[in-house]
């Protein structure tokens, strides 16, 4: 039921929000006039402008509320995050765009220049960011062997042990632990040429002059397992609930036919798993597609960048060459191949994603 | 004599060894994973405690092979001799500290509230804004998950210093609250979907507003999932690593900033990377420890349906 709005407070809910829109657009205005050397206002930095557009976002969001009422107040459970993520990701994906078609050096004092379609040549022609793009397929293919050692280990911790509790919090403990630690930890501790114990187990177990990261694939998959040991976890524990949420009667008519192990396990339990499996290995895609701070820490990309993801080799692109421009542009060309093959995939995976229990 | 309905058959009888076999297994392989996740931590722990010749020498239990010293707590100035004394480093690093911890839990905060209120509306109530109905919403929400953090370090770094946020804990605060936000609307998606919904309709009908039914009677039920959200939300927030890097200096510089900074350029003085890894990941071991139960009852959160 609508509630009855008086005509004086509707009047007063449309001038909040509109009067602080032409505010905002009045700001804006004027700061680009300053920006331009139109006019002289002295503003220091935008921040006028996002104050005004705060003011805004309050009285669109106090203005719903004058409008309509209850309506107004239901709407008043999403929009505030809507408004924040809008700011905070189309409004800067839209300047990437803009940023992204020009050369712009931060260390260079001519500032922003369009330079047409110079970066889409310029990344063509870039040994260096199809390699790392290569790399990103060899890392998201990790993905399976993780969930390979994930399935099992959830296995192990559904059967009835002992002190289960203490293995959860142990298995857990990795994916609590700050990438950039475990790059100092393991990638440049433990796996130190001289010193490390793993270094010391190998020369125990007969390689005379262990290197983890000379050769490149032995440098890549190093960096696979590191990042493997940190988010196994995340797969376990996904796959952990789905395995507690099979209905018991399911093994219990297996038993009872007398089905061997394996048997039971691929007919019944890998089937129901499907949907969670598909779930986790997903999630674990996204995540494995952001991978940089180990790398960034322990190899910086090296050897000849056997080691790079793209993440990566735009941070450093920016870091050692404050080519912001072309690093923009590179970013925008991930996310358009991410998107496109995210899309792809989770078509594919709602297929099989249809519980079957 | 009853008669037995099952008979043990031979197999059934041969099948004791086996299963005693099974078990040794099954223990094995657990107690060797965990030995895997548990050792990295104890060797910062112990590395902290030791000097140069021990680290060349690979000793590695305390007491038996070699004796503890305070080297890596004294090059953070915390050692019991050194903690009453000014000491930079220590400014430091509790500085960095101080920060991380400030934009992790306001961050956390406003992440777990913003996405509490966005998974209840969505939940409950059908919205339109122009095309967009629930599920695209909810897409809209969820998608935000894919956005690498590369794609928006550049432009932030950009926009931040025509806003004057860059090296603030505010830009930070935003950016990180941004990163966990779909993560954290997930979880509590699948908690409220879970709570009945006659349970706000009769405190409608007893004459409660929305948002007042929603804070005094919904939120209490979905604190499982809040706490959940939270800690998950904590525990990214403070191991962030890339925008933090690329958009702080000296002001707002986090903790992993200031560890990373320091690789390499230790040499052999690993007591004092080790004491300063180990400070950082310490506070997140203890809520692993403590709070284990609400950490997996996030990340199954949506697994299963």
């Amino acid at each position: 039921m609508p509630d009855q709005i008086s005509l004086g407070r509707r009047n007063f809910g449309r001038f909040i929000i509109w009067g602080s829109a032409i505010f905002l657009i009045l700001t804006v205005l004027l700061q680009s006039l300053d920006q331009t050397n139109f006019l002289t206002f002295g503003f220091e930095n935008w921040r006028p402008t996002l104050y005004a557009y705060l003011l805004w976002a309050f009285c669109l969001c106090l203005g719903q509320v004058i409008l309509y009422g209850e309506q107004g107040k239901r709407r008043l459970f999403i929009l505030p995050a809507v408004l924040f993520v809008i700011s905070v990701v189309i409004f800067p994906l839209i300047f990437a765009l803009g940023i992204a078609f020009s050369s712009w050096n931060l260390s260079s004092p001519d500032g922003r220049q369009f330079n047409g379609l110079a970066n889409v040549y310029q990344m063509w022609a870039d040994p260096f960011y199809w390699n790392a793009l290569k790399n990103m397929i060899y890392y998201t293919l990790a993905i399976l062997v993780e969930y390979v050692i994930a399935f099992g280990l959830a296995l192990l911790l559904n059967t009835q042990i002992k002190a289960r509790k203490f293995f959860r919090v142990a298995f857990l403990m990795p994916l609590m632990l700050s990438p950039v630690a475990v790059s100092w930890m393991i990638g440049k501790s433990m796996l130190e040429a001289r010193f490390g114990p793993i270094s010391r187990l190998a020369r125990e177990l007969g390689w005379e002059n262990p290197s983890f990261f000379g050769s490149h694939e032995m440098a890549r998959s190093v960096i696979m397992m590191m990042d493997a040991w940190t988010f196994i976890p995340l797969m376990m524990i996904m796959i952990l609930a789905g395995l507690q949420a099979i209905p018991k009667e399911m093994h219990e008519a297996a038993d009872v036919d007398g089905a061997p192990p394996w048997k039971k396990f691929w007919e019944i339990t890998f089937p129901l798993m499907l949907p969670v499996s598909i779930t986790a290995i997903l999630i674990r895609i996204i995540f494995k597609l952001k991978l940089a701070d180990i790398i960034i820490n322990v190899t910086s990309g090296g050897p000849g960048g056997a080691t790079d993801s793209v993440t990566s080799f735009i941070f450093r692109e920016y870091r050692d060459r404050s080519n912001v421009g072309y690093g923009t542009f590179l970013a925008i060309f991930y996310l358009i191949i991410i998107v496109i093959l995210m899309t792809i995939l989770i078509k594919i995976a709602d297929k099989w994603m249809k519980p079957r229990y | 004599m009853k008669k037995q309905i099952f008979h043990d058959t031979a197999k059934d009888l041969s099948f004791k060894p086996n299963w005693m076999f099974n078990r040794l297994i099954i223990y094995g392989i657990l107690i060797i994973w965990a030995f895997i996740c548990l050792f990295p931590i104890y060797w910062t722990i112990t590395t902290t405690f030791k000097a140069a010749p021990d680290v060349m020498k690979g000793n590695i239990v305390p007491w038996w092979d070699f004796t503890p010293k305070w080297l890596g707590l004294k090059s953070l100035g915390l050692s019991p001799n050194t903690i009453f004394v000014e000491n930079t480093v220590r400014e430091e690093f509790l500085k960095r500290f101080w920060n991380s911890t400030i934009i992790a839990f306001s961050s956390s905060t406003i992440a777990v509230a913003l996405g509490s209120c966005t998974a209840y509306g969505l939940s409950r109530f059908s919205y339109r804004f122009g095309f967009m109905r629930n599920s695209d919403i909810s897409f809209f929400f969820l998608s935000q998950l894919i956005l690498p953090p590369v794609v928006l370090a550049l432009p932030f770094l950009v926009l931040y210093k025509e806003l004057a946020l860059l090296d603030t804990r505010i830009g930070l605060i935003a950016l990180y609250t941004l990163t966990v936000l779909p993560i954290v609307i997930w979880i509590m998606r699948d908690q409220f979907g879970s709570i009945p919904v006659e349970l706000e309709e009769a405190a409608l009908v007893d004459g409660l507003s929305l948002w007042k039914a929603f804070i005094t009677i919904i939120l209490p039920i979905a604190l499982p999932g809040i706490i959940a959200a939270f800690i998950i939300s904590l525990v990214l927030t403070w191991n962030e690593y890339f925008f933090a890097a690329l958009l702080t200096s000296s002001h707002a510089k986090t903790l992993p900033v200031m560890v990373a900074s320091q690789t390499g350029s230790q040499g052999i003085a690993w007591w004092s990377m080790a004491a300063l890894s180990f400070a950082a990941i310490l506070p997140l071991v203890i809520i692993g420890i403590i709070l284990e139960k609400f950490i997996i009852k996030g990340m199954a959160a949506g697994a299963v349906k």
